[in-house]
């Protein structure tokens, strides 16, 4: 029986995550309640649009550092929109902020795909770039969530339904069914498969016929898109937003897709991956914070020897993975030969 | 001719243009003290620029040396705090930037990560136990000689700092330009698995490149302690990107294999002279920093377009 490695993969990050659990609630007192499903599931709800539209991006084989940036803007974009014209219909001011990130998206996709600029460079470019529009834009001033309509500061925290004090928020519930759609349409539409394909051989993926450029370009777009809707859940989630919103996210965003398994090589990972991974991650953040033998201090420190181990310990089972399968191969194609 | 044709030709003509601009904007702008200035502004980026050449080149990336400068500025003054003599700590904190260096370059090179992933995960990891040493403290009060060496003169007006600057580009041009290593670094970043055919042990190369890389990180971050004055969990956070996109806009190719440390040096010099410019006009933060997205975007795009389309084929050719 083979399982597919991406499947194994999603096992083992669920089987550590539960690890991570069973550790943490060992170590502190009242530690496993509903408070912490609230709390991180809040936090989730952004992490896991930024990380899934890194991943979008990652599996062509290109990376966005501009997502922070441009969660900053359409954050920024939205709030003034909302403050300005209180009686904004919510399904408009979302369609807004995906719009307003998918321009973005557009601009890093067109340089990318069609003038050819390692995205490294042109992520790097606008991610600051980006980042001055929202320094022009703004003028100095910050958003409050006074300025804001009732509506949008509840939306966070709204809970749709309740199981024993665990509330499955409304902000928490459309990131993971966002995430969702993107995991099923990678997985079984066509046109989403090609970015796997682009991902994994760009030169193959031209000869069978597949638009590479194109296909990155939409990547860039929609991860654009995913940003700006990000953005939005930003924006309601603290209210507030000065010029530095969303910084460092670019980084979070990269951290979390390949703890859950994205290869930052491309061709290979998968949406609901990168959601565990941004999980995981929030998980040892929110915890450490509560656990007295370590100083909160910790965190970054506890952080970055997680992502390490994580990868370190995927590429050397992955390798060893292969390794055996190509030994089973081989010995099955002796077998049949000798007869 | 030839030069002019270059990159380092088009760099050099893009400075002159940013200092007659500056001089136009503001006449003592070319006064020593400012251009002394100018340096000293940002003489940690610079010197780190310098390191981050070779590693670019050798086809990997160093994203944690920001967060190693952070590191070391900060174990300086923990460790001056426990009462340790500054000498002794600076030599610590050198320590850590090699250790620092040796294990990303363990990982890259001996594991098989990629160096994005690698330095990506010691950027937060690095920053964390800067964190961890001085918690939301800020150290200072450090030895006045220290002090002096990153603030006042050391030979007439020229810092220590530009010194040190000076020295390693002489020594790092050499290096790479001059000796064996350097043709090696070109090698493994053009194709490591030709490199690695021909017998050379490209981890071990690439392990000794992330620990310079590591080593001057640490040196700049204990700079950086030394020309302010004080340390805090955040000193110099997001550095990499400044460095980085120095690196590149001197015409160093990302995917490794090309450039030159005169490259470098001449984007420094022109990052350094618009920043300097901008400011001049009230331009400032991160309005400067898209500034300088922009003209990296525009060097990578500019020489992309493709004259035989707009000129046709014959004015291309002559």
């Amino acid at each position: 029986m083979n399982i597919a490695p991406q499947t194994l993969r999603i096992i083992a990050l669920l089987v550590v995550l539960a690890l991570v659990t069973a550790f943490f609630a060992s170590v502190i007192p009242n530690y496993f309640n509903a408070r912490l499903f609230n709390r991180i599931s809040s936090s989730v709800a952004i992490m896991a649009l930024i990380a899934t539209a890194q991943t979008l991006v990652i599996l062509t084989r290109n990376i966005d550092l501009s997502l922070g940036s441009i969660v900053g803007f359409t954050a920024f974009a939205t709030g003034s929109i909302v403050a300005n014209h209180p009686a904004t219909q919510p399904l408009v001011l979302v369609g807004y902020a995906m719009l307003v990130g998918a321009a973005f998206g557009v601009v890093n996709g067109a340089l990318v795909s069609y003038a050819r600029v390692p995205s490294i460079i042109v992520t790097l470019a606008t991610m600051a770039i980006f980042r001055s529009f929202l320094v022009e834009y703004s003028d100095a001033k910050s958003i409050t969530a006074d300025q804001l309509p009732a509506w949008l500061v509840d939306f966070p925290n709204l809970v749709l339904f309740d199981v024993g004090g665990v509330e499955f928020r409304a902000a928490f519930c459309a990131a993971v069914a966002v995430v969702l759609v993107v995991h099923i349409a990678l997985s079984r539409l066509r046109p989403a498969r090609q970015l796997y394909a682009v991902g994994s051989n760009p030169e193959a993926a031209d000869m069978a016929g597949i638009n590479s450029q194109r296909t990155v370009f939409v990547a860039f777009t929609l991860a654009g898109a995913l940003a700006g809707l990000a953005g939005f859940m930003f924006l309601a989630r603290f209210g507030t937003i000065t010029v530095v919103a969303g910084l460092g996210f670019e980084f979070k965003s990269v951290a979390a897709a390949v703890v859950g398994g994205v290869n930052i090589f491309g061709g290979s990972g998968t949406a609901f991956g990168a959601l565990i991974g941004a999980v995981m991650i929030d998980l040892i953040d929110t915890s450490l914070v509560r656990w007295d033998l370590v100083s909160e201090f910790w965190r970054e420190a506890v952080l970055g020897a997680l992502i390490l181990t994580a990868v370190a310990v995927d590429a050397i089972l992955m390798r060893r993975l292969i390794a055996l399968r190509v030994r089973r191969e081989k010995e099955r194609n002796a077998r049949e030969a000798k007869p | 001719m030839k030069l002019l044709q270059s990159w380092e030709g088009f760099l050099i003509c893009a400075l002159a243009l940013i200092i007659a601009v500056n001089v136009a904007l503001a006449p003592e702008f070319l006064t020593f003290s400012n251009q002394i200035n100018l340096f000293q502004l940002s003489i940690e980026k610079i010197i780190v620029a310098l390191v981050m050449t070779f590693v670019i080149i050798n086809a990997e990336i160093d994203l944690s040396v920001g967060s190693m400068m952070g590191l070391s500025a900060c174990a300086f003054g923990w460790l001056f705090q426990q009462g340790v003599p500054a000498p002794a700590a600076i030599a610590i904190c050198l320590c850590i930037g090699i250790a620092g260096g040796l294990f990303n370059g363990y990982f890259v090179a001996r594991i098989g990560l990629p160096s994005l992933v690698v330095t990506l995960a010691t950027l937060i990891g690095f920053r964390g136990l800067a964190r961890v040493l001085v918690e939301d403290r800020g150290i200072g009060d450090f030895p006045q000689w220290f002090d002096n060496l990153g603030q006042k003169g050391l030979i007439g007006a020229v810092p220590f700092g530009l010194i040190a600057f000076a020295i390693l580009f002489v020594g790092l041009y050499v290096l790479l330009q001059r000796t064996g290593f350097g043709r090696l670094t070109y090698v493994i970043g053009t194709n490591r698995n030709v490199a690695d055919y021909a017998g050379i042990d490209s981890g071990r190369h690439k392990i000794i490149i992330f620990t310079m890389s590591g080593a001057v990180s640490a040196f700049a971050g204990l700079l950086f302690a030394a020309r302010v004055g004080a340390v805090r969990g955040d000193v110099a956070n997001g550095f990499e990107l400044d460095i980085i996109t120095m690196v590149l806009l001197g015409g160093v190719s990302v995917f490794g294999g090309t450039g030159s440390l005169f490259g470098t040096l001449m984007a420094i010099l022109i990052v350094l002279n618009l920043r300097n410019g901008m400011a001049l006009v009230n331009i400032t933060g991160h309005i400067q920093t898209g500034v300088v997205g922009l003209l990296l975007i525009g060097s990578v795009l500019v020489p992309r377009i493709d004259l035989t389309r707009i000129f046709g084929q014959k004015a291309a050719e002559t």
